[in-house]
């Protein structure tokens, strides 16, 4: 108890500096995945990438980033074990971020695509199971989370795979693609947008202190549609073609179109990408303020300190400023045969996938997600080629993670206890 | 700034090189009409030249096979078959190395085509290279295969431009025969290794328009599964 009263300050100020660094290596690294579908299929170009990804990857993180916070922050622990010694709490959630963000940085230097998501539920499982007493970790929680790292790949496949054959069915297995490519692709802008903002309003906005009730948030989800269809047919129209495409190049006036869309869904997946991923970095901070602010006790219901979202928000457009523009532009080259219309169903699935579990509250890996959607696609016979290979390698830097994590945060975990013990 | 992008999953296209691929070996084979034409007037200083420029796209499209096949490793997921692709590309590769070996052996024996032949001979050449044209067309297609997730419209167009490759095939195979039926009434008065050199040379041509025949049909095995 002393010890938070004594240096409460200090700690939420050490947990907000990391979290922030935390936050700050998300934008830099992880939005690339995000982004690099659209900056590679060259329906964006580099800027345009950089400017979306920041006004959505804020709104995400702010508007819906509220209930996988609370996951991280109080879903994962019982934290009735520390009612008695709330400060190992707050060493806990602090080493977690440490340890996440230094295997992060370790994997990057190694160029592993871990992912954020697996190293901080790892560290906190960690830190709980270990340094305090495994009784302590919530794990029929923790089975539902994991369950989730396998399901919503499938899912996101799933989904991935259903939207490309309908594309193909509407669109390119028509007499007129072009014509049929200008009278759907609207819809499909005006689906993105349903479930986005349907999902931010029944699930994000009560975190910014507004209600809305029902019926009114699907009125105002549907409205929202139908003003991003209208947009979306406004800007389709306006784009000149090429007349003179004959038959042969037919489908490159097609793939036009698909470039309008996924300007939308390149918005819906930074925005996916900010609410699911925001929390790896400020959930455990919000643990730690909410328990020096109650003065060392722990309330799981306690509200989210205002600053805290927004904290997470600004990390990531500041990673993103800085080093966004390096990274997406390395990822920029080197794919091929990746038409906006497969970018498009792919995306449009993870973003789907990860917005609607991110308004249920469970941290899943946004890249993995998007790995499960381009396998989808593939298996629609849509892209030329994909290195199983490289797949391969990501599964298994997912598995290594979680101990990885775990070890960390424990030696983190026993050195802060250390420190404040003496 | 290390990469820990997934974007790695997405592998070189086959696509592209195996169309860029053709399309030298069509220009590659396209070079036997200029150099028939200096055989004809017996320009052998022209027709080494075009022979040379024959060779040269040859090897181009080597490089192109080479790095191909490099870049198709084993754990590589694609909407066509791996081993259809390499496939195809051997059978690609033997359009360029007919069309190289017919130019040298001519240029090497410095062998004329008998002037009762030279219209009817050329017709057959143009009929082969017809042939490998249209087995162009039919490989560049495979981008709006992709396009389609291989199927649909699209199959039924490239099975149909299949079909009149194979028709092709069957019109040379008719302009060989009569071509032999002339070398043979005026072979007596002809050298008689000459003779035998020109019968092979008859049917170097026409595997010109065999193999490519085999390419439309290798693509119509791809797109059968």
């Amino acid at each position: 108890m002393d010890i938070i009263q004594t240096y409460g300050f200090m700690l939420i100020v050490t947990a907000a500096a990391v979290g922030f660094i935390m936050a700050w290596g998300i934008g830099a690294n992880d939005v690339a995945n995000a982004m690099g579908t659209s900056v590679g299929s060259k329906a964006l170009t580099i800027k345009q990438a950089i400017i979306i990804a920041m006004i959505f990857e804020f709104a995400g993180a702010y508007l819906a980033g509220g209930e996988v916070t609370s996951t991280i922050r109080n879903g994962i622990i019982d934290s009735s074990y520390f009612t008695n010694t709330p400060e190992l709490l707050v060493y806990g959630m602090i080493s977690s971020l440490l340890a996440a963000g230094i295997w992060l940085a370790f994997a990057s230097y190694l160029g592993w695509p871990v992912s954020t998501t697996h190293s901080i539920v790892g560290a906190i499982i960690g830190f709980a199971a270990i340094g305090v007493t495994s009784d302590s970790v919530h794990w029929d929680e923790v089975t539902k989370i994991v369950g989730s790292w396998i399901v919503t790949p499938a899912i996101s496949g799933f989904i991935a795979y259903l939207i490309f054959q309908s594309a193909q069915k509407l669109i390119f297995d028509t007499d007129k693609p072009f014509e049929n490519a200008k009278r759907y692709v609207p819809f499909y802008m005006a689906a993105a947008g349903f479930v986005m903002s349907l999902v931010t309003i029944k699930k994000g906005l009560s975190h910014v202190g507004m209600n809305i009730n029902n019926s009114t948030g699907y009125l105002i989800a549907v409205a929202i549609a139908i003003v991003v269809a209208i947009a979306g047919r406004f800007v389709i129209n306006k784009i000149k073609f090429d007349p003179q495409a004959g038959r042969a190049t037919h489908f490159a006036n097609v793939e036009k179109v698909f470039a309008v869309l996924m300007i939308v869904t390149a918005c819906c997946m930074a925005f996916a990408h900010g609410s699911n991923d925001v929390a790896n970095a400020i959930g455990p901070l919000a643990a730690v303020v909410s328990i020096v602010n109650n003065g060392g006790e722990i309330s799981e219901k306690a509200q989210l300190v205002w600053w805290i979202l927004p904290l997470g928000a600004v990390g990531i457009v500041a990673g993103l400023a800085l080093f966004g523009h390096r990274v997406i532009a390395t990822i920029g080259k080197g794919i091929t045969h990746l038409t906006p219309s497969r970018g498009f169903a792919a995306e449009m699935a993870a973003a789907t996938t990860v917005v609607i579990a991110s308004g249920t509250g469970l941290p899943i890996s946004t890249t993995q997600t998007l790995v499960g959607a381009v396998l989808g696609v593939g298996m629609a016979r849509g892209i030329a080629a994909l290195n199983l290979g490289v797949i391969r390698n990501i599964v298994i830097s997912w598995v290594v993670t979680l101990p990885a994590g775990a070890g960390l945060s424990i030696i983190f975990f026993y050195m802060i206890k250390g420190i404040f013990a003496a | 700034m290390p990469m820990n992008s997934f974007l790695g999953v997405f592998a070189k296209s086959p696509l592209k090189p195996l169309e860029d691929h053709i399309n030298l070996v069509h220009q590659c084979s396209q070079g036997l009409l200029p150099f028939f034409e200096a055989v004809y007037a017996e320009d052998w200083k022209t027709a080494q030249e075009q022979q040379q420029a024959i060779s040269k796209l040859e090897k181009q499209a080597d490089v192109i096979k080479r790095e191909l096949r490099i870049n198709l490793p084993s754990g590589i997921f694609m909407p066509i078959q791996r081993q259809d692709v390499l496939d195809l590309l051997t059978q690609q590769d033997k359009i360029a190395n007919k069309a190289k070996d017919i130019s040298g052996r001519i240029l090497g024996r410095q062998l004329t085509i008998p002037e009762q032949l030279q219209v009817q001979f050329l017709e057959y050449l143009q009929r082969c290279l017809d042939a490998t044209e249209q087995a162009k067309q039919v490989i560049n297609e495979l981008d709006d295969l992709l396009e389609t997730g291989f199927k649909g419209r699209e199959v039924k167009l490239v099975e149909d431009m299949i079909e009149r490759l194979d028709s092709i095939e069957d019109d040379t195979d008719r302009l060989q025969i009569g071509l032999r039926r002339s070398l043979l009434s005026i072979e007596k008065n002809l050298n008689p290794v000459d003779v035998m050199f020109l019968y092979s040379i008859i049917e170097w041509v026409g595997e010109l328009a065999d193999i490519s025949e085999r390419v439309g049909s290798r693509l119509e095995l791809m797109l059968a599964n």
